[in-house]
Formats: C-alpha cells, structure tokens, sequence
C-alpha cells in the first residue's frame, strides 16, 4: 500500500470541521428540547384513560421508531412542499430530528411515569394541589431526575444522527467531511479525522452529561 | 387523483421496487449475521479477556460507537478502495453495517454475561466443567435469553441503517423508490409509500422477536 498521509489538507479546513461540529451538537440540543415536550405530551398520551388519545400516542410511537430516520428527513424536506409546508434546510431538518426524537423519549417518560410510587401522586393531592399542578410540581420533576441517564443516552444517539443531515446538504460535519473528501481526495486523513472527532465529542458530552446527571440525581 | 397515479407509478416499477426490497433484506440480513457472530466474540473478549485484549477491543468497541452509522458507511466506501481492497458499494456497506452490528451486539453480550450471578460459574466450576462446558452449558442459556429483546432492537436499528446504503449509490428500497420518485414527481405518496414497507418489516421483525421471546422464555 503506498499512500502517502498528507494531513494539511484537512488541518487547512478544520475550521469548518469544527463549525460543522457545533451545528450538528446545536441542532441536537433545540430537537431534544422539542422532544421533550413531544415526549412528555405522548407518554401522558399513552396513560391517559381515554382510549382515543392512547391508541393515537402509540401509533406515532411505533410509526416513527419503525422507520428510518433518513426516509423522515427526505419526507420533511422534499415532500412536505407538496402540502404547502414549506421549510428550509436547517428548519426541516430540526422539525424531523424533534419528532424522531420525541418518539423515543416518550418510551422513556413512560417507563419514568409508571415507576414513580402512587405515593407521589396522592401526596400531591392531599396537600391540596389540583391534578395539573401535581404533575408539573411533583410528578414531572421527579421523574426527569430519575430517566435522566436514559435521557442522556437518548442525546448522544440524536447527536450522532446529525450527520445525517449532510443529505439534505446542511452544513453540518459530515457535509464537511464528504465536501473535503471530494475537493483533496485526502480519503483516509478526512475520515479517520472525522471519526475521531465524532468519536471524541460523544466522549466529552458523555462526560459533561455524567456530571449532570450526579449534580441532579435524587440523592439516597 | 394523486394517489391513484402514486398506485400506478408504483405498480409500473413493482420489479425493480422487489428488487429493492429484496436487497434491502440481503443487505440487513448478512449484515446481523455476520455482525452477530462477531459481537458475541466482542462481548465474550470484553468479559473474559486479559488487560490488552479488553483494552483494545473496547477501544474497538467504542470507536464504532462514537461513529454515526452514515460516517462510517462512507468512510468504509471511500476508504477501503484507497488502500487497495477493491469492494463494490454493496459489499463496502455491508462491511460498515457488519461492523455497526458487531460492536452493538457486543456490547448487549457483555451486559448480559455480566449480570449472570457469579454463583452460576461457581458452582459449574465446582461440578468440573471446563470453561467451554460453562460457557456453552450454563452461561449461553441464560445469557441469550436476555439478549433477545435488545438483540431484536438491534436488528431492526439495521435494517434502518440500510437506508443509508442509498447515499453511496446501492440500489436498496428506498433508491429504488426515489428512482420511482424522479420520473413520477410524487415525492409524497412515494416517501410515504417506502416509509411503510420499511415500518411493515420492522414490525414483523418486532413481533417475531416477540414472539421467539415467549416460546423459550423460562416458565415461571
């Protein structure tokens, strides 16, 4: 094999790489937060006692998780003009990445809802709060802090399904990436530089996640 | 009526949509084959290896991880040509998925070898089993009946990977059915269209998974 590592091709751009970083760690932090609120409304959804609702939450449930995230990115982007709803790239994109996402979460709200001790609950209500403010005082509180490691698990899956944006050409790492590999045929340096730094950001927020997560977690 | 032409588009180009479907299962299929055999090695090396072996395959592990699926996908593609192994984009993604799988897979077998209680190899031990005899005899039983829902998980998270088999040119479903899209202009119908073959295979899957997961589950 004689190939001669030739790294200045993509030190050259690596700032680039490192905004395509940050688009990719931004896009995932404004779709889990709107998951979060798809998830949280689905999974009461799906333990609520009107069979209309639950059957509804369940379907998007199993609609979205069985589908592949690329076919939901395409739809968004190139088949929702069809309909009128007109989106650009990035806003596309972050529209279909907080529906996949909220999806998921709300399999882990559910989990986090129905291991809560029934105690809770009635606690609330015989202090004499009304049943909305229970959830959103006790309830919800209480179960954030227990799902939060699946919570984080759920963000570094989301954030590595940014790349997957470079199909719909926001200009995200990935994007770089193939754009560098194009322009300087630099193959291998791009790739091993590229994963790697994927690779290293999923450490770091994995970490920074971890201490997060021991800051709140409900003390024994 | 659009839907009516979406029917006719699809019903035009019905061989080379099976075509894709079929590839699609293929590509999946032997990518969980293979992958599966290799992370049980990953997962059997990672609990019962020495210091270096676990050290390195973890690094092994883990990097695949950290790497979204679609930046591995094309790292494989562009780089496995370069240094001289000539693989068609079918075969190079197959390889990426294989991979994928494999450090998945891994992962779900070390969990599960782990949560055996310690007693179990103990007492084979005390019985005179070689390693062989406990690992095949005692720990695998036990061990496989817990993988079993992750594992399912694991493959239809494959099978959505294959779609990404599309960017680098293997006609799969969904290229197949964008290749529809191109000449009928029915982004819509046709997205929607390839969204719900891939859910109606994920659920067989799941309920399969199910289904298996009753027929040896221990009676309790």
């Amino acid at each position: 094999m004689d190939y001669n590592f030739n790294f200045a091709a993509v030190w050259r751009d690596f700032d680039l790489l490192m905004a395509g970083l940050g688009l990719g760690i931004f896009l995932a932090i404004i779709s889990i937060a709107i998951g979060c609120v798809i998830g949280l409304l689905a999974a009461f959804g799906m333990l609520s006692k009107n069979r209309a609702i639950r059957v509804l939450s369940s379907a998007y449930v199993s609609a979205i998780r069985n589908t592949p995230i690329l076919v939901l990115i395409l739809f968004t982007f190139f088949a929702l003009p069809q309909l009128g709803i007109r989106l650009g790239k990035i806003e596309s994109f972050i529209a279909t990445l907080s529906i996949y996402s909220g999806a998921y979460l709300t399999e882990v709200f559910r989990a986090g809802l129905i291991a809560l001790p029934i105690g809770l609950r009635e606690a609330g209500l015989t202090i004499g709060l009304t049943e909305q403010r229970t959830k959103l005082f006790i309830t919800i509180p209480v179960m954030f802090r227990n799902v939060l490691p699946s919570l984080s698990n759920n963000f570094i899956s989301l954030f590595k399904d940014t790349s997957l944006a470079a199909a719909i050409a926001v200009p995200e790492l990935t994007f770089y990436a193939r754009k560098i590999n194009v322009e300087t045929f630099r193959v291998i340096e791009t790739w091993m530089v590229v994963s790697l730094m994927y690779v290293a950001a999923c450490y770091v927020i994995a970490a920074i996640l971890r201490r997060v997560e021991s800051r709140l977690a409900i003390p024994r | 009526m659009e839907i009516l032409e979406a029917i006719i588009a699809v019903w035009a180009a019905r061989w080379p949509i099976l075509d894709g479907i079929g590839n699609t299962l293929l590509i999946s299929g032997v990518a969980i084959a293979w992958g599966t055999m290799l992370g049980l090695g990953v997962g059997l090396l990672l609990t019962y290896g020495n210091l270096g072996v676990r050290l390195f395959v973890r690094i092994y592990s883990d990097f695949l991880r950290g790497t979204p699926v679609f930046v591995l996908i094309l790292a494989c593609f562009y780089i496995l040509s370069v240094i001289g192994i000539d693989l068609s984009a079918f075969e190079a993604g197959i390889f990426a998925l294989t991979l994928f799988c494999s450090s998945h897979v891994g992962e779900i077998v070390r969990g599960a070898l782990q949560a055996i209680p310690r007693g179990q190899t103990e007492a084979a031990k005390s019985i005179g089993l070689t390693f062989s005899q406990t690992l095949f005899s005692v720990l695998f039983p036990q061990a496989l009946r817990q993988i079993l829902p992750t594992w399912v998980n694991t493959a239809t998270e494959i099978v959505k990977a294959s779609t990404l088999l599309s960017i680098i040119g293997v006609v799969e479903l969904l290229l197949s059915v964008q290749q529809v899209i191109s000449r009928a202009y029915l982004s819509m119908e046709l997205y929607f269209f390839a969204g719900f073959v891939y859910f109606l295979i994920n659920f067989a899957i799941e309920k399969t998974g199910r289904y298996v997961e009753r027929k040896v589950a221990i009676p309790s």
